[in-house]
């Protein structure tokens, strides 16, 4: 009986020859990422060695990696002196792996380690993150977990009591139409199976679709597999990713190829033909609740967001930049663009994308969260609406629970952008 | 008797729990003050110490989806409340075993506000309606953790463990 890619994975890390869906394993971890929670993470990690006469010391520096994202320029005193402990506790600890409030290595954390080369096919990732979810494009099993389990994980380096999760195999097949692509493919799956309707489980994407799909895309279907309560999204390597890992990760060693056994045994199947594929929304407050396009046409939008871990890409501004290159966003609205890393940020000042959305009187802001989850930096204001390309909709999720967010892809943001109104980007948008 | 002092849908997420503007805040002595802090209301009742510890908050699938963040376990545990509700998350039910905030999972679960519960053994019962509902066992790999009071005390445990099995 042959294995999942993530059973795969898992015998691995835990040097089995065979693990099965619903077993409890204890993984070896490759890469344990946090955030500005790293400042729990801490506190937690210092309470386990408490009592113990142990000097409190990190399983394996190389393999813990910290990125400042979620509140970057920090926005408060509490925030600023949690990042210096942080510092501080890096500096000690040796993590070379460390990101800081940076102009050309910082940005959102799920960028990071991908463009850094951090992952690879085969590893185990973990991440007090719930979008670690996004690593899974590089054919690595990751996902997130609680601070106190990370504090686990860096005095241990396993991750105890994983239960071996069962898994969905999705077949995409078909060539995308103009303007519709991977966030509306995922938003459309989530909408299919709801936002609970792979709780404990894998998503594995296979299919045409997926085979030539950049990673930069797959890193936006994984990133979302989270929102459909899936444990982790994964796409198995294949030459797309070697060519990632290497032209843009700078990865220079062996690649070694993890694939799924043709006879792996899944939970279910489901197929999806993209060539019909209208361009999806997420509307208030659900992001399972997905909606064509058509059927909130013409809504006013009073912000408008892109950027996050899911579309802060060069390929995402790229798309906005030729929607609005000699336009204006319409007076109605503002926009605010935020790349998901410095050196997207700089890639699109030499190809400039930041230019065109700059003249057309779009913010470009720093690479980071942003406003995705409602700390600072483009709050809403009572019963307004914004329409983002991040991967929440939540009530309060962008900071007021008075106010609502609908989510898009970035060409449907950018179109919406010069009328002010939700706008289909096939009708009438440059690419 | 516990008392159901809040009850609420499918799909709460931790936005709602602990929403993201008080994510700077982190320890899990700080972290109760901001409990629901949108529901001001219940916020409220809670910050004023008239809700019992063991007191219920009444839910239905999904609870704690979203976010990772585990300030919305200990924002929870820090008033000793129970969650009963249809499904959990994944990582929202991990952090709580991790943390000892107590997560009942009882599909179907009815009740309304003001409602007293009880738990014999594997049904609760709504004493107020009348209804029984199966509860479902959390899944077998926590207990390791639930029986060692927690994940702190778990790993603590087997770094000790290691250390004298590389000694020896
Ligand atoms: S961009 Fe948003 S979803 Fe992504 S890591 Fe940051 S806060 Fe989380």
């Amino acid at each position: 009986m042959g294995m999942t890619i993530v059973e795969k994975i898992l015998a691995r890390a835990t040097g089995r020859q065979v693990v099965t869906a619903g077993e409890v394993v204890e993984p070896a971890v490759d890469l344990a990422m946090s955030h500005e929670n790293a400042a729990l993470v801490i506190n937690q990690f210092l309470e386990v060695y408490k009592e113990t006469g142990l000097d409190p010391a990190v399983w394996d520096p190389a393999r813990v990696a910290i990125i400042f994202d979620h509140r970057v320029p920090a926005e408060s005193p509490k925030t600023a002196t949690n990042q210096k402990k942080i510092r501080a506790f890096v500096a000690k600890h040796a993590i070379r792996k460390f990101h800081d409030i940076r102009g050309d290595v910082g940005g959102i954390c799920h960028q990071i380690l991908p463009e850094s080369g951090y992952v690879r096919p085969g590893f185990v990732v973990v991440g007090t993150d719930s979008h670690t979810t996004s690593h899974g494009a590089l054919g690595a099993f990751a996902f997130g977990i609680g601070a106190t389990e990370m504090a686990s994980v860096w005095a241990l380096g396993i991750a105890v009591n994983v239960e071996v999760p069962a898994t969905i195999n999705v077949n995409v097949s078909g060539t995308f139409p103009p303007f519709v692509g991977p966030k509306d493919l995922v938003l459309h799956l989530i909408g299919m199976l709801t936002a609970q309707g792979a709780n404990f489980r894998v998503i594995e994407y296979h299919g045409s679709t997926v085979t030539s799909m950049s990673t930069s895309g797959r890193l936006v279907i994984c990133n979302m597999a989270v929102e459909a309560g899936a444990t982790a999204g994964i796409v198995p390597c294949d030459d797309e990713t070697v060519r990632y890992l290497r032209d843009e990760a700078g990865v220079r060693d062996i690649v070694h190829r993890v694939l799924p056994d043709p006879d792996a045994v899944y939970d279910q199947h489901l197929s999806i033909d993209v060539s019909e594929l209208t361009p999806q929304i997420a509307c208030p407050h659900t992001v399972d609740n997905v909606k064509s396009i058509d059927a909130v046409e013409g809504k006013p939008v009073d912000q408008i967001v892109i950027g996050s871990c899911t579309n802060g890409r060069l390929d995402d501004l790229a798309m906005a930049a030729g929607i609005l290159r000699g336009r204006k966003v319409a007076s109605n609205t503002r926009m605010l663009v935020f790349p998901a890393s410095g050196r997207i940020y700089s890639q699109a000042l030499e190809q400039g994308m930041v230019a065109d959305l700059v003249q057309a009187g779009a913010l470009v802001m720093n690479p980071g969260c942003g406003p995705c989850l409602g700390v600072h930096e483009g709050a809403l204001g009572d019963g307004e609406t914004a329409l983002s390309t991040t991967n929440r909709n939540f009530k309060g999720r962008m900071g007021n629970p008075n106010s609502e967010v609908y989510l898009c892809s970035p060409a449907v943001a950018a179109a919406s952008a010069i009328t002010g109104v939700i706008t289909d980007p096939r009708k009438g948008a440059r690419a | 008797m516990p008392a159901v002092v809040l009850t609420l849908g499918d799909d709460i997420s931790t936005d709602v729990i602990y929403p993201g503007r008080y994510m700077a805040t982190v320890l899990p002595s700080e972290t109760p003050q901001f409990a629901f802090a949108d529901l001001a209301g219940f916020n409220t009742r809670l910050k004023s110490g008239e809700i019992p510890p063991g007191s219920v908050i009444a839910a239905g699938k999904n609870f704690g989806c979203g976010s990772s963040r585990e300030q919305a376990v200990s924002t929870l545990k820090g008033y000793e409340l129970t969650v009963v509700a249809g499904s959990f998350a994944r990582i929202f039910m991990q952090n709580a075993i991790n943390l000892g905030l107590n997560l009942i999972t009882a599909p179907g679960f009815e009740a309304a506000e003001g409602d007293t519960v009880e738990i014999v053994g594997e049904v609760i019962r709504n004493r107020t309606s009348g209804g029984r509902f199966a509860v479902l066992p959390l899944p077998k790999a926590r207990q390791a953790i639930l029986d060692a009071g927690g994940l702190i005390s778990y790993t603590r445990q087997r770094l000790l463990k290691t250390l004298r099995t590389t000694d020896a």
